[in-house]
């Protein structure tokens, strides 16, 4: 207590007491304003505890005066989103789906919305890269094999209506006979034979050949290129629903599996089953309607200049 | 004015510079010897210092006229740069110098900076840094006397002070003055032209954000956004306080840099000394006639300690609160022509020079301080590094193609048994025109091709021609396919930009093949 009353003189300041190798600590007096700043800040978090939300409760902290909460501030911010967003919205609900591909940027977000809308609702069976799974017989989205259309419109209408399900009377209705009861094991084996060499991926068999001829091309085709008005899938290419081995093809020719996607109507507005299939079909499978007949997909290129101001097209990084 | 007012009042005023302590010069300080026991007389030590008001003399001389040169310059180049105009052509902004944060775009003059090419702006600040070492190192704290924005401003407001307030004595008198309604006048109309001094300074700041007429005309029809309102607040704030009534308590608390200017001077460094030597013992004129053999050159009017900006006695030494402005010189050379005395009893000079100067060796000029080996090196780093900046801003291309492969999923399988993957390509157009530019496939099998989300697979070919936009970047999703039965899996891009320049650029990436991921 004693070192308090010590002075250095050279600068009339008062001396701590604490020493290091003989260099002594001044108490320098802290500047008035500093102790001001001090008080500013004190005066500000009482000013605070006003305004704000500040004292914890049992349930919650005390509402402030100005009533401001983190929540409340994120739905403020979340329907000012969808305010700014509803412009986009009612162009793409007054745009007939096959139109959207003329209007680069708002098939550009369409797109965007599709893929927000995909994740929350697709993902669980298509996976995340829209790729599928195979075992499951979720089909991927990326290629371009569709059983059922994979023009915007028929993708729009796959969406709304869905593949063998209950909820719609129009929705996509196909089932394949189960073949495990009418043939033998060995005609079983040359179908699977004749299926593979479709594909090109197998010699072939005349006895399987045949079967197929009168059991199977009237919905698969002779060629097995599939029939999409049926949802007979193509068997002469080289994406399989649920695998290419032949275990698999034996299977489906035994007891076929038939996959259930729900159609979206009930659950989703049409404006995001739209962006769903802009989305869908901008993946890198999507078919231009009418393609069968040479009509050729719109020159997009031609508004790219135009595109690319669109904010989904472009960054400045 | 021949005569400095308080010439002949030596002893009659109270000391105001204040007692910054650290004195290197040894022979003045006992360190631990000099603490003696807090006698009763002693008033008892504060916690909280209240400021003593620097009313700062006017004072005319080299370093004066030096400083106000310096203040004309730096404020000038303050105010008139955002209102450069610069012809860039009809797809880049006119405006010489302009930050565009929206944009992220860095425009100076000829040279335009994308954010991947910040490099250059670090490689800026790392030579502004060692630049202030350099500075340091040659002529001391000279940032801090004559170019820092704290001392120019603070020089600003303490002009206004002596235009409106009068000189020194006049200000230290309406100080104590009780607030009569002519103070009050005074005070309100001193107050307005340091806000309004604060409202130019936070102006100007928000035009090398956007562009300057445009804003101009914004802020005042009240069109602008509010982040402008709420810069040039701040700012008028900022500046209003820290120029007109922080001063130099903020070099003396606040600023990291004289601290670190303290660590960086050394014996050889240029620092304003009074030579203690030659002026001491300090007496008046007269004293000094009646006893010539025991008084030095100081004559103590103490002048050094009226005209200092920051209110300290150079005469105690090397210390924090100096900026190194030469204020003092320019003073104590006045008075010591006055009293017909040698000048430079208070002047810039280096510690070790102060030593060979007490031992009788001659005064040395000022610029041999500069020559020493710590400048060079110092100055060739700097050099170094700016000169390396300057080679790649030279030898840059306007063209940049990254490539990243999409990810999930890794590869696709087609219908005829093709193996497609999927990549993101960013097309960077740095040129202030649209340009065509041509992107092939090097490295994959014969029957490879190409397609985008706008070029449709119908159009898929082994290079495509994208148009990119002017100072933009074109993210365009590519989809390449290779043939069934392709083992390649490394190839590039190739970007080239269809112009008389020619530039390419050639970006490695990885084709994914089924049984690979």
């Amino acid at each position: 207590m004693s070192d308090k009353t010590r002075i250095d003189e050279p600068t009339g300041t008062e001396l701590v007491g604490h020493e290091w190798d003989g260099i002594e600590e001044l108490n320098t007096p802290l500047p008035r304003w500093w102790l001001w700043t001090f008080y500013a800040t004190i005066a500000w978090a009482a000013v605070y505890v006003v305004l704000y939300p500040a004292w914890p409760m049992v349930e919650k902290a005390t509402d402030g005066v100005l009533g401001w909460s983190s929540r409340g501030e994120l739905a403020e911010e979340l329907s000012a989103a969808d305010l700014a967003r509803q412009s986009t919205f009612e162009r793409i609900a007054a745009t007939d789906i096959t139109k959207l591909p003329a209007d680069p940027e708002l098939l550009g977000q369409a797109i965007s919305g599709g893929a927000s809308a995909f994740k929350q609702h697709c993902v669980q069976c298509h996976g995340a890269g829209a790729a599928g799974y195979e075992q499951f017989g979720y089909p991927n989205l990326n290629d371009d094999d569709w059983i059922w259309g994979g023009d915007l419109e028929a993708i729009q209408y796959t969406l709304t209506h869905g593949i063998r399900w209950e909820g719609s009377d129009e929705t996509r209705l196909s089932y394949m006979p189960a073949f495990g009861e009418i043939f033998d094991q060995g005609q079983i084996d040359a179908l699977v034979a004749h299926v593979k060499s479709l594909s090109g991926t197998g010699p072939g068999s005349a006895a399987g050949a045949e079967l197929f001829e009168t059991n199977c091309a009237a919905c698969h085709n002779s060629s097995g290129s599939g029939d999409r008005i049926q949802g007979a899938p193509a068997l002469n290419d080289a994406i399989w629903l649920y695998g290419d081995s032949e275990a698999s093809i034996r299977q489906q020719i035994k007891a076929p599996r038939h996959g259930v996607m729900p159609g979206w109507s009930d659950k989703l507005d049409p404006v995001t089953i739209k962006m769903l299939a802009a989305y869908v079909h901008s993946r890198g499978g999507g078919e231009y309607a009418g393609e069968a007949n040479d009509e050729v997909a719109p020159d997009l290129e031609a508004d790219d200049v135009a595109a690319v101001s669109g904010s989904a097209e472009n960054d400045n990084s | 004015m021949t005569t400095p007012d308080n010439l002949e009042k030596t002893g009659d005023n109270k000391p105001v510079g204040r007692d910054w302590g650290g004195a290197l010069n040894a022979s003045e300080a006992e360190p631990l010897a000099a603490t003696q026991r807090h006698a009763p007389s002693q008033p008892s030590p504060k916690l909280y210092e209240a400021r003593k008001q620097v009313h700062n003399k006017r004072i005319d001389g080299p370093f004066r006229r030096f400083k106000w040169a310096i203040m004309i310059v730096t404020l000038a180049i303050y105010y008139v740069t955002p209102w450069i105009r610069w012809d860039r052509g009809p797809y880049a902004p006119d405006q010489a110098v302009l930050i565009d944060l929206a944009n992220r775009r860095f425009y100076m003059f000829d040279i335009e900076i994308w954010p991947h090419e910040f490099y250059f702006v670090a490689g800026l600040l790392i030579m502004a840094g060692i630049g202030l070492f350099l500075v340091t190192s040659a002529v001391g704290r000279a940032w801090c006397g004559y170019a820092c924005p704290q001392t120019v401003w603070t020089d600003l407001f303490q002009h206004v002070d002596r235009f409106i307030d009068g000189d020194r004595n006049a200000r230290m008198r309406l100080d104590k003055a009780p607030w009569t309604a002519s103070k009050i006048a005074r005070r309100g109309g001193k107050w307005t032209i340091y806000l309004l001094i604060a409202m130019v300074t936070g102006g100007a700041w928000i035009l090398y954000f956007a562009d300057a007429p445009t804003l101009f005309r914004d802020f005042f029809t009240l069109n602008a956004d509010p982040v402008a309102y709420m810069t040039v607040a701040v700012l008028t704030g900022t500046t209003f306080w820290l120029g007109g009534f922080m001063r130099e308590q903020v070099c003396i608390y606040m600023c990291p840099w004289p601290r670190i200017q303290g660590a960086m001077l050394d014996e050889k460094s240029l620092i304003v000394t009074y030579k203690d030597w030659r002026g001491e013992e300090r007496g008046s004129l007269k004293k000094a006639k009646k006893n010539p053999a025991k008084y030095g050159d100081c004559i103590d009017c103490r002048e050094c300690v009226s005209v200092c900006p920051t209110g300290i006695d150079i005469r105690e030494g090397q210390q924090i609160g100096c900026i190194t402005c030469g204020l003092c010189i320019d003073a104590c050379d006045r008075i010591m022509k006055d009293v017909g005395r040698p000048r430079g009893l208070i002047d810039y000079a280096t510690l070790d020079q102060c030593e060979a100067e007490a031992a009788g060796a001659p005064a040395q000029p000022a610029y041999k301080a500069l020559l020493r080996p710590r400048t060079f090196i110092y100055f060739g780093v700097w050099a170094a590094i700016g000169a390396g900046l300057l080679f790649s801003l030279g030898t840059r291309t306007h063209t940049d193609l990254t490539v990243s492969p999409e990810r999930n999923p890794p590869f696709m399988l087609m219908k005829d048994g093709s193996v497609r993957n999927a990549f993101t390509l960013r097309l960077r157009n740095m040129e202030a025109r649209p340009r065509d530019m041509q992107v092939a496939l090097v490295g994959l099998p014969e029957g490879s091709v190409m397609w985008t989300d706008r070029i449709g697979r119908e159009a898929a070919a082994p290079t495509q021609t994208i148009l990119v936009p002017a100072d933009q970047t074109r993210i365009v999703r590519t989809y390449v396919s290779v043939p069934a039965g392709t083992t390649t899996d490394a190839f590039s891009f190739e970007l080239t930009s269809l112009d008389e320049q020619r530039e390419r650029d050639v970006e490695e990436t990885i084709f994914t093949l089924p049984g690979a991921e």
